[in-house]
């Protein structure tokens, strides 16, 4: 079997304001990979790739070993999605639409649509109409997950719903994964969902990939080194600090190469740690956006 | 087995830190004896809602630190040894030491002064039936 439940090779896409470039994009299976930009990076046009519902113009796209678009009648069949933007049949209940997912997809798995409904706290017999927007959130993505997919596709699944409705989810997320022949792959601007879920991370911005690796790594190289100097001197330029704040004779070092050296090279020249902290994953993803835009290599 | 774990969100440590001290936790107070199975990786994930890879991080340094032992395809154990309690607190000893020297350091405070506030604080934590 293939390692990777989601591959995409040197991908491109070319629209009159936008364009998607040599998009590399590893999902391995068994792992949840969060997917992160800020709006209008690329995150839709690239799950919309992914899926088949748009050609690329360059590059390869693999999906469950299948290539796209050519193969997608073949791959969508272990392919659970849902996006924020789906839209259901308003007039018809939820029912009819599990019923009419039930009938194409054999995998359907009643019992755990039950538990998804009791959960998610939705109503069978409820009109898509009458629903709130987090409600239809929830519908569909208990159209996805009763289908117990190979490969769940989420586009923005948390984006929305509200406090207990986002814990459900990421709740039956996490269930999800104890299977380890399935993968997930979620789009989202929430790095907090994104950080306590995710294996693999990618950064993406202005259409192009701006960092990729796995979450622990991530976390791991990127800190905040606090330091005092001697006196009225610049912190001297240390290799894999990319960035410095200085007012006065205190000032605040960012890395995103970490490394117990760092600090230690400071005290070699006379600079005093005060702190070494890390950094959340909203604020990792900020700064790497902020320099990545500024052209710094990170 | 259930972890019944709570990871706190306003915790500034690692997730990963935060299920490694758990772990120590029950093995120390004696929930957890040597030979007994720990949940799988993928059980706790789930349990826990966090990502498979962070607690595969956290049972990779409870094995290096030889807690538990892990064999694989049968997943991970205590580790047979009887002074595993004793090496937690020695590693607490050990940690809050260290974050008393960063402090005096940042402080400014003279090793002779944090030696006298230690003893200080020595002498408090003493049962009051033996002061006089």
């Amino acid at each position: 079997m293939n390692e990777f439940a989601v591959q995409l090779t040197g991908v491109g896409k070319d629209y009159r304001f936008f364009s998607l470039n040599d998009v590399r994009l590893e999902v391995p299976v068994g792992q949840i990979m969060g997917f992160i930009g800020p709006n209008g990076a690329g995150k839709s046009t690239t799950i919309r790739i992914l899926m088949g519902l748009v050609h690329q113009d360059r590059g390869e796209v693999r999906v469950l070993g299948h290539s796209m678009p050519k193969k997608q009648a073949a791959a969508k069949r272990d392919i659970g999605f849902a996006s924020e933007d789906m839209r259901l049949y308003g007039s018809s209940t939820l029912d009819w639409h599990m019923r009419f997912v039930r009938s194409v997809y054999p995998s359907w798995d009643e019992s755990y649509a039950q538990t998804l409904l009791k959960r998610f706290d939705l109503r069978r017999e409820q009109r898509i109409t009458g629903m709130s927007h987090g409600q239809q959130v929830k519908a569909g993505l208990l159209l996805a997950l009763a289908r117990r997919p190979r490969l769940l596709i989420l586009d923005e699944p948390t984006t929305g719903l509200d406090p207990v409705a986002r814990h459900e989810v990421i709740r039956e997320l996490t269930a999800v994964m104890q299977d380890d022949h399935r993968s997930i792959l979620f789009s989202s601007h929430n790095t907090h969902d994104i950080e306590q879920i995710s294996d693999q991370i990618t950064f993406i911005d202005r259409g192009r990939i701006i960092d990729c690796r796995d979450k622990e790594s991530f976390l791991d190289r990127w800190r905040r080194i606090r330091v005092e100097l001697p006196g009225d001197v610049d912190v001297p330029a240390l290799p894999g600090i990319i960035g410095v704040l200085q007012t006065g004779r205190l000032a605040v070092a960012t890395t995103n190469a970490f490394d117990v050296s760092l600090p230690r090279a400071y005290e070699a020249a006379g600079i005093r740690v005060h702190a070494v902290e890390n950094m959340t994953l909203e604020e990792i993803f900020v700064t790497n956006v902020h320099y990545s835009r500024e052209g710094v290599a990170v | 087995m259930l972890s019944g774990f709570v990871l706190s969100q306003a915790d500034g440590r690692p997730m990963y830190l935060q299920i490694i001290e758990q772990v120590r936790r029950r093995i120390a107070v004696g929930d957890w004896k040597a030979g007994e199975l720990l949940p799988s990786i993928r059980q706790l994930a789930a349990d826990l809602q966090v990502s498979v890879i962070t607690v595969k991080r956290a049972y990779l340094e409870l094995e290096r630190e030889g807690l538990i032992l892990t064999h694989h395809g049968k997943g991970s154990v205590v580790a047979a040894r009887t002074d595993a309690a004793t090496q937690v607190y020695e590693q607490e000893l050990t940690t809050h030491l260290e974050q008393a020297a960063h402090l005096a350091g940042v402080l400014g405070i003279s090793t002779r002064e944090v030696q006298a506030r230690l003893r200080d604080a020595i002498e408090q934590t003493k049962p009051a039936a033996v002061k006089p």
